[in-house]
């Protein structure tokens, strides 16, 4: 009797559950987020291809000649079609720029959206939307430097069909100054007095005070220029809480060479062909595909072992595992440019947790590392060769300089060789002496000890490692502490172990500057910036450094508009940070990107996305 | 059983408040920032950050916070992600099909083989198949998914090149080309979900089969001359189901909480890879809203193994 019912419920269940996960499928089946279509025909325009315009004028004092852009002339005659595969390690979750929470959906929308002017991987200004790069000379740029003209290349239509206008430049500047939009780049534009349109192709920037870099705004993936009648009325509190622009946010309207044909935030995005796009012709492929998820090593292994992805952002994996990846001979890595300097801090304050609430306060100096010699002899200890080569492989070079980028603004003054036994005699220079039979050196009976901390990441637990055993070499014992990278990162007020609180002497992290102006980078260091329970610690000085001296010359470097003493004075705080041992620069960290050998275009980037110039990647045979 | 069943919805409801209430509490107590991979921009200084909280309602404090995520839910309205900053359940309903396919078809293949296993090895105690069947539920059993899966994508899809390694969640399956594309791109990590899965069921099922293959009606029904295999597929099997079937209806809800490390490894991106992001980028609404569904989901199914077991074994009743 039993068994008879029994089998009818298993039968049941198996039907059940069938049903529920048919259920589940439902509402997928209609279309996520697509793209609005575009309702006009095609009409290619204007032969200006962005990418051709290598011949602008750079933007400050040119590194070197300035080099062609590596995304013309084809080895072979390629079949124009099919589909680009990139993968990301994170995924893609808005499109909108300026909702971004992350570099990958600035990359994300750099399909779509275009700026006035992008960065190529020399640093230098190509223009997209604009006509021309404005300079002095050709009467862009005012001579008192308060404002900057940019004509707008004509004939662009958004890839609805509609026209582009100096309109849309203004009320992306509108929609990103609104403190209720929730901007992430509003500071970008904290100098701009006002927009306005000259004349519908082109735009005036007033600054509030004359800059030295007028290029910050609409330029590069923090610029991208977003379509006035798409957002009109997103401007605010709506721009997220309102179901119209949320959906805008998700499949916005742009100007480049690719529209969205689907997207599902947090997975994968679709773009097709803009039959719009002023050079429709030469786009190559008919639809790029952006997959996020997983981890770098498989994404590795896909690009370059089944070659399954044509390009793989970020591989960011131990060179003992990447070496092996690569020699299957189907990628190159695309490494180049600065993705930051991985640096050590020095805290100038006393991290000791007797001091209690007083941890890390300017008022109480750190009873070791305030003495110079002491920096001096870490620094000299620590051996960048086997970081760089065992740990790092492609994915970084050796530094001195914790200012590597733009190359003209980087100093060529220092070395940075390992020297063990200088490292031993400034120490004994400063008090610190070996007593007989220890290994641990000491001064009036305490011992050298240091503490060091920075995020839990394989890579990074393998320098602290070495700089454990670099700094036991000199007879200084380093105690090491790894943390979660949200933690450590997070910002947050009431946790002791981010990177604003400094609770250590030592802390490792990378940074970068964010544009190519470097006044936001060198900031950092001054007196005005000093973290503390005061500000909430929510400055951007760590070390809580402070000197006079650096400042004067800071104050000098903002006051200077001529890009050559500019660059002259960038080297000089630069130099002044290393040699004074405030922080130890070590590796010049490079995004090695991953294509595929068949892929042509990707380039290395420090101030654009990496994806800057994908309306002119292809495949080669 | 009508009365049963009400009393345990509404003994249900206030328990949903509290597991609510605990994980809110949690996730504001837990240290992390939605805008915490531009930690270090000086493009985004403090001051834009604290913008973006007030935008996100993220100044108020947390009980004032979790009253008006309990209101808006009571009006149908999850809220919105901090990442894409569209509707939390739109994104929870994009996610569902994936997980459903990939780990619901691996749970219904690791229940569809450990069944049989389960009932050869008990029958069979201590044989050759018996041994290699424990050996091989303990593999499954004590090797973690992630090594299993690593060792999946290098032997299967780096050197022998059969399978892909990118799980594609936008292949539409219009043809039988696509649909084979669909088969060997799910092959993988259905493979690993499968040998864990199974091997925990196989082990139940057999200790279940043994409880019964020793007890008097069994040795009644032998002495009756029946023969083995209906000794063993009439009466042994449809004893020691139930109890099975029990853990299997309990198991189902797991389906929905997805695979985190194998939906990762693979890039499947359905609900487990979405709670492990969500959870890492402090995107506090879509975490909350798949915990609580997850929760909701685990209650019906508990309820419904409890029914079951009623229906199943006439000794349980429920006043």
């Amino acid at each position: 009797m039993t068994h008879k019912r029994l089998w009818t419920w298993l039968v049941l269940m198996v039907t059940a559950t069938t049903l529920l996960s048919a259920c589940g499928k439902k509402p997928a089946q209609t279309p996520p987020t697509t793209a609005p279509v575009a309702a006009t025909t095609t009409a290619p325009v204007a032969s200006t291809a962005a990418t051709t315009a290598a011949t602008t004028a750079p933007t400050v004092a040119p590194t070197a000649a300035p080099t062609e852009i590596p995304t013309v002339a084809p080895t072979a005659t390629p079949v124009a079609g099919g589909t680009l595969k990139i993968l990301y390690a994170q995924a893609i979750t808005v499109i909108n720029p300026y909702q971004s929470t992350g570099t990958k959906d600035l990359d994300g929308a750099t399909v779509i959206f275009e700026p006035l002017a992008r960065y190529n991987q020399n640093d230098e200004l190509v223009p997209y939307l604009a006509e021309e790069i404005p300079t002095l000379a050709n009467g862009g740029i005012a001579k008192d430097s308060k404002s900057i003209t940019w004509k707008l290349k004509k004939d662009v239509k958004w890839s609805d069909g509609t026209p582009f206008t100096a309109d849309d430049v203004i009320f992306t500047w509108q929609y990103c100054s609104n403190p209720d939009t929730g901007c992430v780049w509003m500071s970008v534009f904290s100098n701009v007095d006002k927009v306005e349109a000259v004349d519908p192709t082109t735009v005036k920037v007033t600054w509030k005070k004359a800059t030295s870099n007028p290029y910050n705004v609409f330029v590069s993936n923090t610029g991208m220029i977003i379509q006035k009648a798409q957002f009109a009325n997103c401007v605010g509190k709506a721009a997220i809480a309102d179901a119209a622009c949320q959906k805008a946010n998700l499949a916005p309207i742009g100007t480049n060479a690719y529209k969205l044909k689907e997207f599902k935030p947090g997975d994968t995005v679709i773009y097709e062909k803009n039959p719009n796009y002023r050079d429709v012709a030469n786009t190559f492929f008919d639809t790029v595909e952006i997959k996020g998820g997983g981890d770098s090593t498989s994404a590795a292994r896909a690009v370059c072992e089944t070659g399954e992805v044509d390009y793989a952002w970020n591989l960011q994996v131990p060179a003992a595992v990447l070496t092996p990846i690569l020699a299957a001979g189907k990628c190159d890595t695309v490494a180049g440019g600065s993705f930051g300097v991985e640096r050590i801090n020095i805290n100038f304050t006393n991290p000791d947790p007797i001091l209690g609430s007083k941890r890390s306060e300017p008022d109480q100096p750190n009873p070791i590392l305030n003495d110079l010699k002491v920096r001096q002899a870490i620094a000299k200890a620590i051996d960048r060769k086997p970081i760089s080569e065992q740990l790092y492989g492609p994915a970084g070079a050796p530094t001195c300089n914790i200012s590597v980028v733009p190359l003209a603004f980087t100093s060529t003054a220092l070395t940075c060789e390992r020297d063990l036994e200088g490292a031993k005699k400034l120490l004994d220079e400063a008090g610190w002496v070996l007593p007989d039979g220890k290994s641990i050196r000491e001064k009036d009976g305490k011992p050298l000890k240091l503490t060091f901390q920075t995020s839990i990441n394989t890579i990074r637990q393998g320098v602290q490692a070495i700089v454990k055993t670099n700094l036991a070499d000199a007879g200084i014992q380093v105690d090491l502490k790894a943390i979660d990278p949200g933690v450590f990162f997070g910002s947050d007020p009431g946790n002791p172990d981010t990177l604003q609180k400094f609770y250590t002497d030592l802390q490792m992290y990378t940074n970068t500057p964010s544009d190519i102006g470097l006044d936001s980078y060198f900031v950092s260091w001054t007196c005005a910036e000093v973290n503390s329970s005061k500000v909430k610690w929510s400055k951007a000085n760590d070390t809580r450094y402070c000197s006079k001296d650096y400042d004067a010359l800071y104050t000098q470097f903002t006051a200077e508009l001529d890009p050559a003493k500019r660059a002259d004075l960038a080297k000089k705080l630069n130099d002044f940070l290393v040699n004074d041992v405030v922080v130890i620069p070590l590796i010049n960290r490079m995004t090695p990107n991953g294509k595929s050998k068949t892929l042509e275009g990707p380039t290395y980037q420090t101030f654009d996305s990496v994806l800057w110039n994908i309306q002119s990647w292809k495949r080669t045979s | 059983m009508t009365q049963y069943i009400l009393r345990r919805v509404l003994i249900a409801i206030p328990t949903l408040l509290v597991i609510s209430f605990v994980i809110f509490a949690v996730l504001a107590m837990a240290p992390g920032d939605p805008l915490a991979q531009f930690a270090l921009n000086p493009a985004i200084p403090e001051s834009t950050r604290q913008l973006i909280r007030t935008q996100f309602g993220l100044d108020q404090p947390w009980p004032i916070r979790y009253v008006k995520w309990l209101t808006s839910l009571s009006r149908g309205d999850w809220g919105f992600s901090f990442s894409t900053k569209s509707p939390v359940i739109d994104i929870v309903w994009q996610r569902m099909p994936q997980t459903l396919q990939v780990v619901g078809l691996a749970y219904l293949i690791a229940v569809c083989l450990a069944i049989p296993i389960g009932i050869l090895s008990a029958v069979t105690q201590y044989s050759i198949f018996d041994n290699i069947a424990t050996f091989f539920s303990f593999v499954g059993f004590s090797v973690p998914s992630f090594f299993t899966g690593i060792l999946c994508i290098l032997l299967f899809a780096v050197n022998l090149k059969w399978f892909p390694i990118v799980y594609s969640t936008t292949l539409e399956v219009n043809s039988l080309a696509t649909f084979g594309q669909q088969v060997r791109q799910m092959f993988l990590p259905v493979l690993v979900l499968v040998v864990q899965q199974t091997a925990a069921l196989t082990r139940f099922m057999r200790s279940s089969m043994l409880d019964n293959l020793s007890l008097d009606y069994v040795r009644t029904a032998r002495a009756k001359g029946l023969s083995d295999r209906v000794v063993v597929v009439r009466h042994v099997l449809a004893n020691s189901l139930i109890p099975v079937i029990t853990l299997i209806a309990l198991g189902i809800p797991t389906i929905f909480a997805g695979a985190i490390i194998t939906e990762n490894l693979f890039r499947v991106n359905g609900l487990g890879a979405l709670l492990i992001t969500s959870i890492n980028n402090s995107d506090t609404p879509v975490v909350m809203a798949l915990t609580f569904i997850f929760s909701i989901l685990t209650i019906i199914f508990n309820l419904i193994a409890d029914i079951m077991y009623g229906v199943l074994d006439p000794r349980v009743r429920y006043g």
